[in-house]
């Protein structure tokens, strides 16, 4: 992975009709990076990927794919591939003619061609599968099939819209594991449309969190988790404890907050921060709060109540009511120490980490008509 | 013994197998289609076993001898005016079929890619011109390509010819046009049905993987269409050989088919069985040819890389 930049969209937005399906949208992809388009449905993903692959003309803004400004260019000509949600196998064409679709313009000799293919089949673990039609393979060979297809052509950039939606979750597992490793090996540029937060954070370098049409952070995934910039990224990224805090001071870079029961906190400053009201969210993830047993102390510590309680195999997902707080909080605990025996009304201590909060920006109002 | 045991085992299960075939949905779907079938059997296998029959056996006058015989079958294969016939008749069937399904394509491909939100609009348009007679619609012909008609004055009055054409009407020409306007719209209706069955995103599949528009038409979209294409051709090549009414209104002369000659025999001619024999060869004919078509246009297909 270098630095130079193999994509770079610059303000970008789309209409169909009135209706703003990107807004504005400026991101760069470097060279061989591994970049995650996240969101919820609707927000724009396909409508920003099939922009850079050349079936969307996007109403203002500017494309460069590898430095070239690519707007004008069709599909055909763009150094991109796609792996389609729907795979888009080639009914009327065998798996091994279909890995070849693309190689026929290149006019490669006979043997070249079929090396070519035979390598791409090796490359996702289907060689042998080459005389199967489309109908007589599975789902997640019709991937892996759609997945050789396109890097059989050597693409600057491979686009993939949602491919592993389709296949249920222990292959889903499979394959990501697969596709970190081929984008690891091929050392290409991956575009990656996923709802499902896991999976990004999983094989990302980066991800873009998009909401309505607009992109609401671009990070890595651990910055990600650690340090959403909203509540909404916060929210979409997985379960979050949500505090309506006063601020008591600000220094250059750093906040301190009053956090009702949790006490004074001193939390780190996003950019242009501005507290407004005197009043910001913070919030605590549920697996930053802790359960401590009969002896256990921790420096920070608060009672509470158990009021809900859910057995999820490894791990039980705790609410548990605190005095003083409007929101009841949500806790994982494994179930090492007997957490998913533990009675509903239960009165029990938990300990916190006041670095583990992190100061929440306002979400910008939906600009949507 | 082991005999009777045996047969009573194989006999116990046979009638549960059979309440469950009643049951099955393929017992249904034939109860479903049996009256039809019957229908169809009646009426459609019934005459032509009949017509078989006939053009085996020899007519004198009134009288049907029904002595074994190939000698309709010899006159039919063998006498120049019949070879003539037969040889016209299948030229222009395949003419008017090669012709509708060229010009059908684009209509059906224009109504299923472009038609947007007015699909069904094209199609209840491309029905309109069923809606009048067969036989009107081949007198407009007439009137069009006539002496005096519409083409010729058109022409006229656009300076391209200075007197009436006459090669327009009464020919096979004639019978090609007027048989291409007829069968249009039942060559468009199957090839718009496959070419909406074509998964949009194989062709964009096809452009992301480096074709042209053109290129991916005739690589992707030609090909997954190729099942409306055959039926469009069999719809009208079938019918369009033994075409009677065309060929009488505005064929003339050099227009005349087979079916012309087929009713002469069943009619002024009293020849029941040579008629027969007629049938029963152009339906072998049309059937070889309709054969050969569909495989040379799947070879052809095939063979586009
Ligand atoms: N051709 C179109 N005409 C009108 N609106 C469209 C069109 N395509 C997409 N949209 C709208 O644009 C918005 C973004 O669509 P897009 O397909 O990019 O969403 P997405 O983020 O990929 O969602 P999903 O996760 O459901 O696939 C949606 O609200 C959608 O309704
Ligand atoms: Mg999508």
């Amino acid at each position: 992975m270098s630095d130079r930049a193999m994509i770079q969209i610059e303000k970008v937005s789309k209409f169909y009709g009135i209706y703003m399906a990107l807004d504005d949208v400026s991101l760069s992809i470097g060279e061989g990076e591994f970049f995650s388009l996240l969101g919820p449905s609707g927000c724009g993903k396909t409508t920003l990927l099939r922009s850079i692959a050349g079936f969307e003309t996007p109403t203002a803004g500017e494309i460069y794919i590898d430095g070239v400004p690519s707007l004008a260019l069709p599909p055909n000509k763009r150094p991109t591939n796609m792996v389609f949600q729907s795979y888009a196998i080639f009914p009327h064409l065998d798996v091994a003619e279909n890995v070849a679709y693309g190689l026929k313009r290149l006019k490669l000799s006979p043997e070249e061609e079929k090396k070519r293919v035979g390598d791409a089949l090796d490359m996702v673990r289907l060689s042998g599968l080459g005389q199967r039609k489309a109908h007589e393979l599975s789902g997640g060979q019709r991937q892996r099939v759609a997945l050789a297809r396109a890097l059989v052509m050597r693409p600057k950039v491979l686009l993939l819209d949602e491919p592993l939606s389709a296949l249920d979750k222990k292959l889903r597992e499979e394959m990501q594991v697969e596709l970190r490793t081929l984008q690891k090996a091929v050392g290409i540029t991956f575009i990656l449309v996923t709802h499902d937060q896991y999976e990004a954070l999983a094989l990302s370098d980066r991800i873009a969190v998009m909401f309505g049409g607009r992109i609401a952070q671009i990070a890595s995934p651990k910055e990600i988790y650690q340090r959403p910039r909203t509540r909404k990224v916060a929210d979409f990224l997985g379960g979050m404890n949500f505090l309506n805090a006063k601020v008591l001071g600000e220094q250059a870079n750093a906040v301190s907050v009053d956090a009702a029961r949790f006490g004074a906190v001193n939390l780190v400053k996003p950019q242009g921060f501005a507290a407004a009201s005197g009043h910001v969210t913070v919030g605590i993830r549920p697996e930053r709060l802790r359960l401590l047993w009969d002896d256990d102390r921790a420096p920070h510590e608060l009672t509470g109540r158990i009021e809900n309680r859910a057995y999820f195999g490894e791990v039980t997902h705790l609410t548990v009511g605190i005095d003083g707080l409007e929101q009841p909080l949500s806790m994982v605990e494994t179930n090492n120490f007997g957490a998913d025996d533990l009675p509903v009304g239960a009165e029990i201590r938990l300990a916190y980490d006041p670095d583990a909060f992190v100061l929440l920006a306002e979400d910008p109002p939906v600009s949507r008509v | 013994m082991t005999a009777a045991a045996f047969g009573a085992v194989a006999e116990t299960p046979s009638p549960p197998r059979r309440r469950a075939w009643m049951r099955s949905e393929e017992a249904r779907g034939l109860a479903m289609v049996s009256p039809t079938f019957l229908y169809a059997l009646a009426l459609l296998f019934l005459p032509v076993l009949i017509v078989i029959a006939y053009s085996f056996w020899t007519q004198n006058y009134l009288d049907i001898d029904r002595t074994f015989t190939l000698e309709n079958y010899r006159q039919a294969l063998t006498e120049p005016i019949y070879r003539d016939l037969f040889v016209r008749s299948l030229w222009i069937s395949l003419t008017v079929s090669i012709v509708t399904v060229v010009f059908s394509y684009p209509v059906a491909w224009f109504i299923s890619f472009h038609g947007g939100v007015h699909k069904n609009l094209w199609l209840f348009l491309v029905t309109v011109p069923c809606w009048t007679s067969y036989l009107l619609r081949v007198m407009s012909w007439k009137i069009i390509l006539g002496y005096g008609g519409v083409m010729n004055t058109g022409l006229i009055s656009m300076g391209l010819i200075d007197k009436p054409v006459t090669s327009l009407l009464y020919n096979s020409n004639a019978v090609v046009i007027t048989l291409v306007h007829s069968w249009a719209a039942f060559a468009i209706l199957p090839i718009y049905v496959s070419l909406q069955k074509v998964d949009r995103t194989l062709i964009e599949a096809a452009r992301d993987l480096g074709d042209s528009r053109v290129r991916a038409f005739f690589r992707v979209t030609l090909p997954l269409s190729l099942p409306g294409v055959i039926s469009a051709f069999l719809i009208v090549m079938i019918p369009t050989v033994g075409d009677y009414v065309t060929p009488r209104l505005v064929g003339g002369k050099d227009g005349v088919m087979i079916a012309t000659a087929i009713q002469a025999q069943f009619g002024k001619g009293a020849n029941w069985p040579l008629g027969a024999a007629l049938s029963v060869t152009t339906m072998i004919l049309v059937s070889l040819a309709a054969a050969a078509v569909v495989l040379a246009l799947k070879f052809t297909v095939r063979r586009i890389k």
